[in-house]
């Protein structure tokens, strides 16, 4: 089973959520918390673990033999990204750009454009005790998030059990990347402030999974702070609204130094319970 | 020597344009021949990505030897322009053509 | 004309907040883009009118006339991103699985495939509460910020302040590290960055700023919710002045910032205290890029 942490913007406590969760289950149950935000993974800075496994990830992209090439310029024509251009002696391939399509090596009419490997991220894999701690980090200067999520989703098929709980730390917002990192998931809890900026990224969040058919709910952080127009909307939506984080300075100074939050403030520990609870209910045949 | 300013406009007084990729003009002045000639980029606004080689393809069919600009091209431009030869010249940010040209050859950009 | 862009990395370290009470300070003397189109927040507390709208179009889409197709399938067999179905011989796109490279289209033996250009939001250009001019935009689901429409915001907004005879143009920089952010870099007199003491924090701004040096653009930064933690602020301290980035200024942690939104405020509409400070670092702002 896979649960997806997301939201409609950053920096509303997806990640404090996804370690406190992963770390809180990992004390009853085997579980996997993935960091699928490779363009900033930031969970790592929370766990600790040993080394288990570590893989780069790669995706195809044509590189050039000069022995037949003509020079036709067919390869740029065909590329609808700017990614292969045909100067005066040479063909350059901007690899960051690529996207993988095969259209220019597969229609060059010399096929001096073979598909190749080359590196787009890093996929690390952790473990301790009960939990496993799965990362992929894209490298500077890539462009494209959603293939190196797709390799990571495919990483976690291929080593968990599908009945094991994965945490699914997703990127922010509501574009490609979030829709990759959530389309597989059996559930999709989305985390907002109770702030106007909270409650506008919250909606197109929602908007994005109901298109995307998931059953979803909200966990409110930073409960206290602004006003109550995000519960109200989440009633008026029929939205479940899972559990609330407590604002305090203190959780703040927490997260800063990069500690675990459930070790030291039991109200968040009480929230992060019911997180947990509704995501057993959901194994168990699901309330929506 | 054929030298290429990124510009906001077609003649000597014109402010430079600090971007290389999404540059709106390139202003290109022939010291031997004292020609100048314009060439307008702004068909390159339809580019969602990859801006940057498609700007620098163009300024290698211009012909020019030198490019003077302001930011400087990201890393896709500057391997089409090392792998083709061009020298590079940033740091031009507010000026205009001309104060650049004089910049140029006072040696104050950074290469 | 001057670019200011504030950027993060990061996102809740108060970009936008401190973006907004610069554009209220600025009043007139401003014109705004705002460029953060994922999270696009500012427009409320700007409170611009959607006065001018514009379409704007990026990427392809195939899409499938079924009256021409013969159902042979090679679409289908072309296509990396599984984004072709087939139901009973009726082939569809997936919109959103579609990439838009168009070697479907190129190799239908029936040419039955059109790439067609998609609508993938509107951009605007408002007047807003201040009196001065925005420009922002807001994208469908599943359409991806680029730095063509960056480009395109921040054009739009540099023809107003040419209209205008405006001196400054405040951007709010995109987040992340990719080609959105880069095209609000491009053309900067002056990078602002704003961040937070925090683990994750110094960390994204460290990948960031990485940008900010290899555009050899002049970078100041303000520190936000600075007593947090003070071994990360000390570190913090350090990165600047190794790098020779301007420390603009240092806020305490203050929920003072959330108050002011729920208000629909700007910070400096809401905490005397926080506008004196945020004032000396504007005008701290404007003296450096005018300085020349």
């Amino acid at each position: 089973m896979k649960v997806a942490i997301a939201s409609g913007k950053g920096g509303t406590g997806k990640t404090t959520l996804a370690t406190n969760l992963a770390s809180y289950l990992s004390r009853t149950a085997p579980v996997a918390l993935v960091d699928m935000d490779v363009e900033e993974p930031n969970s790592a800075l929370f766990l600790s673990g040993n080394a288990h496994h570590q893989e780069t990830k790669s995706k195809q992209i044509p590189q050039w033999h000069a022995k037949n090439c003509t020079l036709c310029g067919n390869c740029q024509e065909v590329c609808n990204f700017n990614a292969v251009l045909v100067m005066a002696k040479r063909v350059m391939v901007f690899p960051e750009l690529c996207h993988s399509c095969y259209v220019c090596s597969e229609l060059c009419p010399t096929q001096s454009l073979p598909m190749t490997q080359k590196p787009m991220g890093e996929l690390t894999h952790l473990k301790a005790d009960n939990l496993d701690f799965v990362e992929s980090r894209l490298l500077i200067g890539e462009e494209q998030a959603a293939p190196l999520i797709k390799q990571t989703h495919d990483y976690v098929d291929a080593n968990f059990l599908p009945e094991m709980i994965k945490i699914l730390d997703s990127p922010p917002g509501t574009a490609c990347p979030m829709i990759e990192a959530t389309k597989d998931a059996d559930l999709v809890v989305l985390v907002t402030e109770p702030t106007p900026f909270g409650l506008h990224d919250l909606k197109l969040a929602v908007e994005t999974v109901r298109h995307l058919g998931k059953t979803f709910g909200v966990v409110i952080n930073r409960d206290g702070i602004g006003d109550d127009a995000v519960a109200r909307y989440c009633e008026d939506e029929n939205i479940k609204l899972i559990a609330r984080i407590p604002n305090s300075r203190r959780i703040a100074e927490i997260y800063a130094r990069g500690g675990l939050l459930i070790d030291e403030v039991p109200a968040v520990k009480d929230a992060v319970a019911l997180v947990a609870t509704t995501i057993q209910d959901h194994l168990k045949g699901g309330t929506r | 020597m054929k030298i290429a300013f990124t510009t906001q406009g077609t003649d000597w007084d014109s402010p430079m344009d600090a971007r290389f990729g999404r540059t709106q003009y390139f202003f290109v002045f022939d010291e031997e021949t004292n020609e100048v000639k314009t060439f307008d980029n702004s068909a390159i606004e339809q580019e969602a990505h990859g801006a940057g080689p498609r700007t620098a393809q163009k300024l290698v069919e211009l012909g020019a030897h030198v490019l003077i600009t302001g930011n400087g091209p990201g890393g896709n431009a500057a391997a089409v322009l090392s792998a083709t030869g061009v020298k590079v010249y940033v740091g031009a940010n507010d000026m205009s053509v001309k104060e650049a040209l004089e910049a140029f050859k006072a040696g104050t950009l950074k290469g | 004309m001057k670019e200011i862009v504030v950027v993060s990395g990061k996102g809740g370290t108060g970009k936008t907040s401190l973006t907004a009470s610069f554009a209220v300070l600025g009043g007139t003397d401003v014109i705004v883009a705002d460029c953060d189109v994922d999270a696009a927040d500012m427009h409320l507390l700007l409170e611009p009118d959607f006065a001018r709208e514009e379409a704007f179009f990026s990427g392809e889409l195939a899409v499938i006339d079924q009256g021409q197709c013969s159902g042979c399938g090679r679409c289908a067999e072309v296509c990396r991103f599984d984004a072709i179905r087939v139901d009973e011989g009726i082939y569809t796109v997936d919109d959103l699985g579609c990439e838009g490279c168009g070697y479907c289209a190129r190799v239908c033996p029936d040419a039955a495939i059109t790439n067609i250009e998609q609508n993938v939001g509107s951009f605007y250009r408002s007047t807003i509460r201040t009196g001065s001019s925005m420009v922002h935009a807001r994208l469908k689901i599943g359409a991806d910020n680029s730095g063509k429409l960056v480009a395109k915001v921040k054009k739009a907004a540099r023809q107003l302040a040419e209209q205008q005879a405006k001196e400054i143009v405040l951007v709010d920089g995109s987040p992340g590290i990719g080609c959105p952010v880069v095209s609000s870099l491009s053309g900067a007199s002056l990078a602002v960055l704003v961040t937070e003491p925090t683990v994750s924090g110094i960390h994204d701004l460290k990948r960031v700023y990485q940008l900010v040096k290899k555009f050899g653009i002049r970078a100041g930064c303000i520190i936000n919710k600075a007593d947090l933690n003070p071994s990360v602020r000390e570190d913090l301290r350090a990165f600047l002045e190794h790098e020779k980035i301007i420390p603009l200024m240092e806020i305490p942690y203050d929920e003072a910032f959330t108050a002011a939104i729920t208000a629909g405020k700007t910070i400096v509409e809401w905490d005397a205290s926080l506008r004196t400070r945020i004032e000396g670092c504007w005008s701290t702002i404007t003296a450096l890029v005018t300085e020349h």
